[in-house]
């Protein structure tokens, strides 16, 4: 056990950044799924046939082919002709995760929004609310709240997700893992990395669940900190 | 029917030849901080047919609830045809029985619920059937013998082989009744059987349940809202409010002639 | 010379054959044989955690767990190597139905607990009144109506599996998406083998996503 800690000791920096890279295209692809799903979660709600019907195609698109196919696009096809567009690996891999579980972050963004009762839409066009005014300071919070939780489970997929990335030469923290196991042995390496990847999801999670908290005590449906805390004392809890 | 003695703890003398069907003894039934029951103690003989009424929250749902083994009483004892239904008192202890005898006690008990409670993947005849099959263990053939029978009671004889969700409200409940009565119960308890139904369909459920009283002797304990139905099929009536027993006697000396001022109260609301 | 052409169906009529092989001997066999290691042990798991002893419920919750948030890239790796290290000679495609039918049974167990949890607190208490024991009450009763609720959605869960057999390449298992791959690192030439890879996923996910949600309006009671 101890030469593997010491094997474990040498490599310590290059598990460190693999793990980087990881956290990088998790965060990276996570920032630009939200886009997509939001930008896609919206179009396809609108009334344009036209614009609906592309956004529709879209998402189908990007759900319907494999995550691996579209990374392949972008690392093995742009680069030759007649694209010529050669993108850096660690981009192609933002950039594919993003589309990928974007496309079905945008199911969830559809989702929300029709789920947020009829009566606010109604009462926003009492109030002579403009279409922007109505989706930024009505609906859009209040589907936020109910999309998170959905969205969690795609945040974790997309981290299990990047662990595929190492076949397009992306040195992260599984390519990490696989070098370790020739050092070590297999269940040391790999345990290692159940327990890395599985910490990472843990603490995406509670990052999620803290932030549905939030988003919905601004809507009231739980009591504020402040006023909790005050019951509490007077309870004397 | 047997005499009358009339009570406030519904501690009614046995006179000779009396079962005891029911009988609390010092039930208590909390949930959480909410008490519901406290101290409660009443006998229902073989063959009473008992309507208990009273404002909501009271209780009245709880003892039926008790009775059929849906919920644990906190404290006391239960105990039909005299023998202990969930706990006995063994060397001054209250002790829990094992679950093979709650079954067996079970068995001798059945329940028409407010909300039906027919099983949607099954055909009407197969949920008549479900019970006397697998626990009573009948033959097949007997118990669907019976469970025509049954039907044709009911008033559904051509209903047998389609789904719940293709009957009306009233016509589940009636398939509902059926399959209660499947089990030959000596027990039947009537949750507010009618409080889901449209008016219109209210007569021929309560009609089915009139025929019942007056051609078995199954012993009922009914909650109800629907006082005529009280006044024809019960011989005896309990008041219930905060979980204790207020008032009980016939349906005409509750119905005609409250003696309580919470009786009153409660009659004048609702009639 | 390179061919600069933006498609070349010469190509696309060279691999497809190979492709269409690998995705009936590889794609199909995998999705199949995994879903249905999934869909009866997501079934087990689901009545483990709702009936055995708490601990042993915890324990399994907790491995279950774990399988559900870790990658599969990382399971498929550990399994085989694994048995490797062992001296266990198993068909590496035996080890990708394996382990695809564990990490897709945790979630299934999942799906199977809202459905369970979705029948309705009034069915329990009909098989009580009506004396039902426990075994005849979950096989007549209880699972019958949580799987008419939990089909739809393991549905898209096998659809889900379906596209992602492709990451069997990392355990070296030859399917539709390696077959390209390799196609188009031996002629320079991947523009053709890459799409014809997504529009048979998208082909074959798109119209039965489409049936699902069908049945699923159809299912409803």
């Amino acid at each position: 056990m101890t030469e593997h800690l010491d094997a474990l000791a040498r490599a310590l920096p290059r598990i460190l950044d693999g793990l980087l890279i990881t956290i990088e295209l998790t965060l990276g692809g996570a920032a630009v799924a939200l886009a997509v799903a939001v930008a896609l979660g919206l179009l396809v709600r609108t009334h344009n046939l036209l614009i609906r019907g592309a956004a529709r195609v879209v998402i189908e698109f990007f759900r319907g082919t494999s995550l691996l196919v579209q990374l392949f696009f972008l690392f093995f096809v742009l680069p030759l002709p007649p694209f010529y567009l050669e993108i850096e690996p660690v981009a192609v891999g933002i950039i594919g995760l993003g589309l990928n579980y974007g496309a079905y972050g945008a199911e969830v963004v559809r989702g929300s929004i029709g789920a947020v009762p009829r009566e606010q839409w109604e009462a926003t066009t009492a109030l002579s609310m403009t279409k922007f005014q109505r989706m930024t300071r009505v609906i859009f919070p209040q589907a936020w709240a109910l999309m998170i939780p959905s969205l969690n489970n795609l945040l974790i997929q997309l981290l299990k997700g990047t662990a595929v990335v190492y076949l397009i030469t992306i040195v992260d923290l599984t390519a990490e893992l696989n070098k370790l196991r020739i050092e070590t042995d297999v269940f040391f390496a790999y345990s290692l990395g159940l327990v890395l990847y599985f910490a990472l999801a843990w603490l995406l999670s509670t990052g999620m669940n803290a932030l549905e908290r939030r988003a919905t005590r601004r809507l009231g449906r739980g009591p504020a900190r402040r006023i909790r805390r005050r019951a509490r004392a007077e309870v004397g809890a | 029917m047997p005499t009358e003695h009339r009570t406030h703890t519904g501690a009614i003398e046995l006179a000779d030849g009396d079962v005891p069907a029911i009988r609390f003894q010092h039930v208590v039934k909390r949930f959480g901080d909410h008490t519901v029951l406290d101290d409660l103690n009443f006998t229902v003989r073989k063959g009473d047919r008992v309507t208990l009424i009273g404002p909501s929250g009271s209780g009245k749902t709880t003892i039926l609830r008790l009775v059929m083994t849906l919920e644990e009483a906190t404290d006391g004892f239960i105990l039909i045809d005299d023998r202990p239904l969930t706990h006995v008192e063994r060397e001054g202890r209250r002790v829990a029985l094992k679950e093979k005898h709650r079954t067996e006690m079970r068995k001798r008990i059945g329940m028409v619920f407010q909300q039906f409670n027919l099983f949607p993947n099954m055909t009407v005849l197969e949920n008549i059937t479900e019970a006397p099959v697998h626990v009573l263990r009948r033959p097949k053939g007997e118990a669907i013998r019976r469970a025509h029978e049954l039907l044709e009671q009911v008033g559904l004889p051509d209903k047998a082989d389609a789904h719940p969700s293709a009957l009306s409200g009233g016509q589940q409940q009636r398939v509902a009744i059926a399959r209660a009565l499947a089990m030959d119960p000596e027990i039947l308890l009537l949750d507010e059987v009618t409080s889901a139904l449209d008016p219109e369909v209210v007569g021929e459920v309560l009609g089915i349940l009139r025929d019942v009283a007056a051609n078995t002797d199954v012993t009922m304990l009914i909650v109800t809202h629907e006082m005529q139905f009280a006044r024809d099929v019960s011989n005896r009536v309990m008041m219930f409010d905060g979980g204790r027993i207020v008032e009980e006697g016939t349906p005409e000396q509750i119905f005609s002639d409250p003696q309580e001022q919470r009786t009153r109260d409660f009659l004048s609301a609702v009639s | 010379m390179i061919d600069t052409s933006f498609w070349n169906w010469d190509h696309a009529w060279a691999v497809l054959p190979d492709m269409l092989w690998a995705f009936l001997r590889v794609t199909l066999v995998v999705t199949i044989a995994a879903s249905a290691i999934a869909a009866v042990l997501g079934l087990a798991i689901a009545l483990v955690r709702r009936t055995a002893p708490r601990p042993v419920a915890a324990v399994v919750t907790g491995i279950m767990n774990v399988i559900r948030m870790t990658p599969l890239v990382v399971q498929l790796l550990f399994a085989l190597y694994g048995l490797l290290a062992i001296g266990a000679e198993v068909p590496s495609i035996a080890i990708a139905i394996v382990v695809f039918g564990i990490h897709y049974a945790t979630y299934m167990a999942d799906v199977y607990r809202a459905g369970i949890d979705a029948v309705p607190r009034g069915q329990w208490e009909a098989t009580v009144a009506l004396s039902m024991s426990r075994g005849r009450t979950w096989r007549a009763v209880v699972i019958p109506q949580a799987l008419r609720a939990t089909a739809p959605a393991l549905g898209n869960y096998v659809i889900s599996m379906f596209k992602e057999t492709p990451f069997v390449s990392v355990i070296f298992v030859h399917d539709m998406v390696r077959t390209a791959q390799l196609y188009g690192g031996e002629h320079f030439r991947y523009i053709e083998a890459i799409t014809l890879a997504g529009l048979l996923f998208l082909a074959a996910s798109y119209p039965t996503s489409l049936l699902i949600a069908r049945l699923e309006k159809r299912l409803a009671y």
